[in-house]
């Protein structure tokens, strides 16, 4: 205890001292803040500029953060937030909580037009099965091979993780109506559903399951910070979900030319070069300097399958039905 | 039985008002505020109402079992003494303290689809288990609560004074008789609330049963409460299962307080306990049986953390040895804090005539969803400071309500016991207040004193808890250090910090554990 109190004392004594300078608060996921995320050097790079302090408030994933801004409402701390998907946009931008970002004319380096006057793209991936090179040698390439196949996959629930949203997403935009069939020749295929990516990445690492739900880029970690190239993402044919995370103003913040400042340098080089080597995904804006050695080696689908945000949301509670039913059998 | 009826001092009275202000505040208040946030209860669908019957089946089958395996254990350690035997009751207590997701990993190097027994069932040309499914949920369960199961049992077995086994054995008690006579009533006494306490935590079941259970079937309450705030954004319905929930858990509380008969064996001279009857082949293979089981079971898994991890614990960067200090303060402060609410609890209890509300009170924490008392907390707290930069007393403080119940199963029993055994004794010398503690209540509480410690340090050292709701750049616990390196792909650096939460968590343990038995005679 005394322990905490001491460290809530500093805290507290940094907050004093940095009271002059106006602070700027951005909610985003956990692993956005952490050592090994971006979290670290795009705040000092915005310090850097901004004669401000930049704060980051984690909780957990873009769904997490959604719901703790809901509950909050308008008398959030947040003036920024970062780190929901377009699976999670209309919902946020029904709750009128968020203001337009006021940014025109950035050039976009995403697989779909963006033309969202609030939310601000700022990294992007395709959902994708990962598995195994020395261990997986007949890889399926689609989802009918994957269910026809005996391999056992490891997936992440829907109802608590932004991957498993997309994966429920992924194939009711690829099969409609017969997505609840997909998923039924997929059951036996599955080996087992986690709270989160993390849990399902660690299993498959583990060898409990051939494949994982994950990314197309998540092979670019193992190549450039192991040196490991044995896993990879398996290309399907009826194309891959897309997932774009975005950051937003929030409307009752105090600190709204700030938080237009920021959302400016999220499109900027500065932050979109730190996006691939810490969150492992591909940046918003392609910076000057391209993609690091190693991405160039990762799967890129044929055809890319999103949602529009409405469309999203609709759909959604349906296909979670289909698939709790399908997979209760 | 402990009914002096006398009226509690006044400072008694004003620790028993705040322990119990601490906890209603935390579990009702929290449930308020979300509520509030809600403007009303939520209605349930038919998919919750099978997420209740999954939760009390898995649960209730979880505890049965914990509680059916865990009676030949603590008998073979209450009735043996054999080198290691302390070293071996610390160690058993392992999978109780850990992180759930590192258990999980555990008992999968083991018994998972790669693990070293299905290697071992497929050189043998026997078809693979699958751990995952209701089988997998209820394994992983065993696994995490056998180990309290026994402590608590093993602490009945303690209480029975050696005075009675000597004039058993000079009866001529067979392992029969000494069961029917000495150690059923103990068993009426102690088992229910052992098993309810393990009930309720089974019922707030997320993380084990969600990877566990293999697929949708396997939703628990928790679940659908996580899905209900953070899928489907809907408070109220939040609520409404939170309610459930506690609803479940009261039942279940009662129930055993109408099954517990309260064993009345008197005070003794707390000589060490002989015992006679057991020295028969049969029961010694029976003991040795029950011993090398668990201690392979329980082991095995941890085993697995450890060789996994061991190699990766000195390269671990600067910033997880930082969250493991911070870990340490929390857990300390915590633990603290818990024991001084569960002092004036147990207390209380013991000489008050609502014991029983009391005690059911304390055990509330058990029965609440992690989600929707982080959520309430910060709905509650956040109009009125910076949550953030108080993240960790919060996680103390909140940690020190999580742990209570437990501190309560393991010190009232022994309030009891002194009230009972020598209350009247210290009422006629007039030893009351200050005194009545420093002479009677704190030396003979001792052992209890410092199990429930351990327990209170251990595992708030290990749970990730609220901290994952607020915590900010700078501040992560061990536990957050070690689900932040598992979301960044660095599965070598989690092993390691998974292996060092082990190790801590046991030291704190087994410090704390230790020094309440060093020189306590019995």
């Amino acid at each position: 205890m005394r322990h905490s109190l001491m460290i809530a004392g500093l805290l507290c004594a940094t907050a004093a001292a940095a009271a002059d300078r106006p602070v700027l608060t951005v909610y985003t996921y956990d692993s956005f803040v952490s050592e090994w995320g971006p979290g670290p050097r795009i705040k000092a790079g915005f310090e850097g500029f901004c004669g401000c302090e930049l704060r980051f408030v984690s909780s957990g994933d873009g769904a997490a953060l959604l719901s703790r801004l809901l509950l909050e409402g308008e008398s959030t701390d947040a003036d920024v937030v970062l780190g929901l998907d377009t699976n999670l946009t209309a919902a946020a931008a029904e709750s009128g909580l968020f203001a337009e970002s006021g940014l025109r004319e950035v050039a976009y380096d995403l697989p779909v037009l963006w033309d969202d006057p609030i939310f601000v793209p700022y990294d992007w991936g395709y959902f994708a099965f990962v598995y195994d090179k020395t261990k997986t040698v007949s890889v399926p390439a689609s989802f009918e091979e994957l269910a026809a196949s005996d391999l056992k996959i490891v997936i992440e629930d829907p109802r608590s993780s932004t991957p498993g949203l997309g994966l429920l997403l992924w194939v009711k935009a690829a099969y409609g109506a017969r997505a609840s069939e997909i998923w039924s020749e997929l059951a036996d295929n599955i080996v087992t559903v986690t709270p989160g990516w993390s849990e399902a990445y660690g299993l498959f690492l583990k060898g409990e399951a051939d494949m994982v739900l994950s990314y197309t880029t998540s092979p670019a970690y193992h190549l450039i910070a192991e040196g490991d190239d044995s896993k990879a993402a398996a290309p399907f044919s009826e194309g891959h979900y897309l997932q774009v995370e975005v950051a937003a103003k929030v409307a009752s913040s105090a600190q709204r030319d700030l938080a237009d400042r920021f959302l400016a340098f999220v499109v900027s080089p500065e932050f979109q070069k730190e996006i691939p080597e810490t969150n492992w995904m591909y940046p918003a804006v392609t910076p000057p300097g391209g993609l690091p050695a190693g991405f160039e080696t990762l799967v890129v689908p044929q055809k890319v399958l999103l949602f529009p945000a409405g469309e999203a949301r609709k759909v959604r509670d349906e296909a979670l039905a289909e698939w709790q039913t399908a997979l209760s059998r | 039985m402990a009914d002096s009826t006398q009226p509690l001092s006044p400072a008694l009275r004003i620790g028993v008002g705040l322990a119990l202000a601490a906890v209603l505040a935390l579990v009702l208040g929290t449930l308020a505020a979300v509520l509030a946030r809600a403007k009303g209860f939520g209605a349930l669908g038919p998919a919750d109402w099978a997420a209740v019957r999954f939760t009390v089946n898995q649960a209730a089958i979880s505890a049965a079992l914990s509680i059916a395996f865990a009676v030949p254990v603590a008998r073979a350690l209450a009735r043996r003494r054999f080198v290691g035997r302390g070293l071996l009751v610390t160690a058993l207590g392992a999978p109780f303290l850990l992180p759930v997701i590192v258990a999980v990993m555990g008992l999968l190097t083991i018994f998972g689809r790669a693990g070293t027994l299905n290697g071992m069932l497929g050189l043998a040309g026997v078809q693979p288990i699958s751990i995952y499914g209701f089988g997998g949920v209820v394994l992983a369960h065993v696994f995490l609560n056998l180990p309290l199961a026994v402590r608590l049992l093993l602490h009945g077995w303690l209480a029975i004074p050696a005075e009675r086994f000597r004039l058993a054995a000079s009866l001529g008690f067979g392992t029969g008789a000494m069961l029917r006579h000495l150690e059923w009533p103990m068993l009426r006494a102690v088992v229910p609330s052992a098993f309810v306490a393990i009930l309720l935590i089974c019922l707030t079941s997320f993380t084990v049963a969600l990877t566990l259970g293999g697929g949708p079937r396997a939703t628990t309450l928790e679940l659908a409460i996580y899905q209900a705030l953070r899928f489907d954004f809907d408070p109220g319905r939040a609520a409404t299962l939170a309610v459930l929930q506690l609803a479940l858990s009261a039942l279940a509380m009662l129930l055993a307080l109408k099954l517990a008969v309260p064993a009345a064996f008197g005070a003794g001279l707390d000589r060490p306990v002989q015992r006679w009857d057991a020295d028969g082949a049969v029961p010694r293979a029976a003991d040795a049986v029950a011993l090398v089981g668990a201690t392979l079971f329980l082991a095995a898994p941890l085993a697995a953390v450890v060789v996994e991890g061991s190699g990766h614990v000195a390269g671990l960067p600067a910033s997880v040895w930082q969250a493991a200090l911070r870990s340490l303060g929390v857990a300390l402060g915590s633990g603290a804090l818990a024991l001084a609410m569960a002092l004036p609890l147990s207390l209380g209890a013991a000489r008050s005539r609502r014991r029983g509300w009391v005690e059911a009170a304390g055990m509330l924490p058990l029965a609440t969803s992690a989600l929707v008392v982080g959520t309430g907390l910060m709905l509650l707290l956040r109009p009125l400071t910076n949550v953030t930069a108080l993240a960790l007393p919060v996680t103390a403080a909140v940690n020190a309500v999580m742990v209570l119940p437990f501190c309560l199963r393991v010190m009232s029993p022994a309030a009891r016991t002194i009230e009972a055994d020598y209350g009247r004794l210290a009422d006629s010398l007039g030893l009351a207040g200050a005194a009545r503690l420093r002479i009677l209540i704190l030396p003979r509480m001792r052992p209890a004193l410092g199990f429930a410690a351990g327990l209170a340090t251990a595992m708030s050292m290990g749970d990730l808890g609220v901290i994952a709701l607020f915590a900010g750049a700078d501040n992560a616990t061990l536990p957050l250090a070690l689900y932040r390196l598992m979301g960044a792909y660095r599965t070598a650096d989690a092993a390691g910090a998974a292996m060092l939460l082990l190790a801590l968590s046991l030291a704190l343990f087994w410090v704390f554990d230790r020094g309440g038995r060093i020189d306590a005679g019995s």
